[in-house]
């Protein structure tokens, strides 16, 4: 079909919004309000991402901020300069003269969106630490647990540990209990005691406290213990999980000699926080920092700008700290790159009272990233031959190999040597470990370089010779 | 487009699996009880679910006779034909 506006060398869209979780659907609302010609790009079927993750008919009852995610999603569907792809995986962004053009593939087909400016809000989820027995089947990543049961009605299993670090954790084990699974114990591995040195920003979320001390209730109402300084070290099992063996931690979190016990359990549930996806603002050329957290994010400034032209980052792409902190950026993104693209006006004290409400939050997630730190002791309970990279199959002992024979001095080095990283998931499973085990292994801390090194992907998502050989413009509908 | 019935069968590696409309693979295959429908191409060891959201490719299976489906994304449709995925099934994915 012929139209006058695809005949123009233009690109049709101000702006392309890349994720349509909580940054990137309030994102996109807000620009096209400003008169922006939007897109909201997703992979999933439906807008809500990994937070608002929900069914056709769904009622919102496991959900917060739902009515939030209602309205969003409303304003959203309703708004005539805003238009949406859906089941469109991002797989490159690239720099245009006009501007972006980016790549994805809807049902194996190619398709193209060329844009003035990006906001990227492509999220985060659940970041792994390896452990004996992590590949067997029945091992889940607690985001992937919650998946399950928020987006396709299912418990993972039927006697569930639920392992790792970070408030997260929570709302997983809780889900689990009133849909009825017997969860065998959260195992918190970190001491959320630092909290309380920052009074300020507890004061200023109130709500979200309130909304952990919900969970702790739940949890005692269906006797279910909570445990911290102590995490599954173990899983057991050869073609399915029978079991897990979980032992206290010191402080850095090493094993505290003597306190292993087998549990019985058919699964396990396991998150240390998140980890960002980042490929894009990478693929730009943003500046990238280590964040309190140890991940690897976008460095923004007050407009919630990347440091290259014309790419905006919101949400957990440049720093983890929840649905309502990446509300907050989203809707400053949107505003932002409409003012740049059209040069609509906002309302001073609108973005007054967002920069103040970013502040407030962000302060909440720095102390939720003191009180959850991830130590490196965690490496002390791999055995030599515990798989690191799920994909290629590559153990512990052939990286930390790759260091002390081979002689290599950063993740990317040991990626070439012993390919951790290098199979489907391109180290977004084994990216933050692998680091941490080669820069330990070098007598050092990881850096935003070494990080870097394991998150860079020029293809972001696998795709099919076929698809890359074809062309595909989707902007002349 | 058809709308699914709100529940049918498909089956995995010849066995009738139960599914609800909107339902991922991955979710019936669990909800039958379920663990692992793919082997590895190095060692040979199951897998099923892990990330569940797509960023793994652990859960990958075959699907009427066409490799690496992410089960947790796909949606089963009645009738499908599902099998335990070995290997890399066969290559056609570009990296």
């Amino acid at each position: 079909m012929t139209t006058s506006r695809a005949e123009q060398p233009v690109a049709r869209y101000d702006i392309a919004v890349l994720g349509a979780g909580p940054a990137g659907l309030s994102a996109a609302v807000a620009a096209a309000a400003q008169g922006s010609r939007t897109v909201l790009i997703d992979a999933g079927a439906r807008p809500g991402g990994q937070y608002w993750r929900h069914r056709d008919g769904d009622d919102g009852a496991r959900h917060h901020g739902w009515s939030q995610f209602r309205r969003l999603q409303r304003e959203s569907a309703a708004h005539h300069l805003l238009d949406h792809r859906f089941g469109h995986s991002i797989w490159h962004v690239e720099r245009t003269e006009e501007g972006f053009t980016t790549h994805t593939t809807c049902d194996d087909a190619p398709r193209a969106l060329r844009s003035r400016t990006v906001i990227v809000a492509t999220g985060a989820y659940d970041r792994q630490l390896p452990f004996p027995g992590w590949t067997i089947p029945g091992v889940f990543t607690a985001g992937a647990v919650q998946a399950l049961l928020k987006g396709q009605g299912v418990p993972a299993g039927k006697r569930i540990a639920v392992a790792g670090t970070g408030p997260f954790l929570l709302p997983v084990a809780t889900g689990l209990a009133e849909a009825g699974a017997t969860v065998v114990g959260v195992f918190e591995a970190g001491l959320p005691t630092a909290f309380a040195r920052h009074p300020l920003a507890a004061l200023r979320s109130l709500p979200k406290l309130a909304e952990g001390a919900g969970y702790l209730s739940t949890l005692r109402k269906h006797r279910v213990p909570y445990r911290t300084r102590t995490t599954v070290i173990a899983a057991h099992g050869t073609d399915a999980v029978t079991g897990a063996t979980v032992a206290r931690l010191d402080d850095r979190w090493r094993i505290v000699p003597g306190s292993a016990r087998q549990i019985d359990c058919d699964t396990v549930a396991v998150g240390y926080g998140f980890t960002p996806q980042t490929e894009i603002p990478l693929q730009l050329g943003c500046e990238m920092a280590r964040d309190a957290d140890g991940s690897l994010v976008a460095r923004v400034d007050s407009r919630q700008r990347g440091t290259a032209d014309g790419v905006y980052v919101a949400g957990e792409a440049c720093g983890v700290g929840g649905s309502q902190l990446a509300v907050i950026e989203g809707e400053l993104a949107g505003l932002h790159a409409s003012y740049a693209t059209n040069g609509s006006l906002v309302d001073r004290r609108r973005l007054t009272r967002l920069l103040r409400r970013r502040a407030a939050q962000r302060s909440f997630a720095a102390a939720m990233h003191q009180a959850y730190p991830v130590p490196d002791g965690w490496q002390s309970w791999l055995d030599e031959d515990t798989t690191v990279c799920r994909c290629e199959e590559v153990t512990a002992g052939t990286v930390r190999r790759a260091v002390s024979d081979l002689g290599a001095t950063d993740p990317r080095a040991v990626k070439l040597y012993a390919r951790p990283g290098m199979g489907l998931c391109q180290g977004r499973v084994c990216g933050y470990a692998t680091a941490c085990l080669v820069a330990r292994a070098n007598g050092r801390q990881p850096t935003a370089d070494d990080l870097r090194g394991m998150a860079a992907r020029p293809v972001a998502q696998p795709l099919t010779l076929g698809a890359l050989a074809a062309g595909g413009d989707d902007n002349s509908l | 487009m058809t709308t699914a019935p709100l529940s049918f069968t498909f089956t995995f590696d010849g066995e009738p699996v139960q599914a609800q409309s909107g339902q991922s693979v991955a979710a019936a295959l669990i909800a039958s009880g379920r663990r692992s429908w793919r082997h590895t191409r190095v060692e040979g060891r199951p897998r099923g679910v892990f990330c569940g959201i797509g960023v793994c490719f652990d859960c990958l299976v075959t699907i009427n006779g066409r490799p690496n489906h992410r089960a947790c994304l796909v949606e089963a449709r009645p009738g499908d034909t599902v099998t335990t995925q070995e290997g890399a099934g066969h290559d056609d994915l570009a990296c």
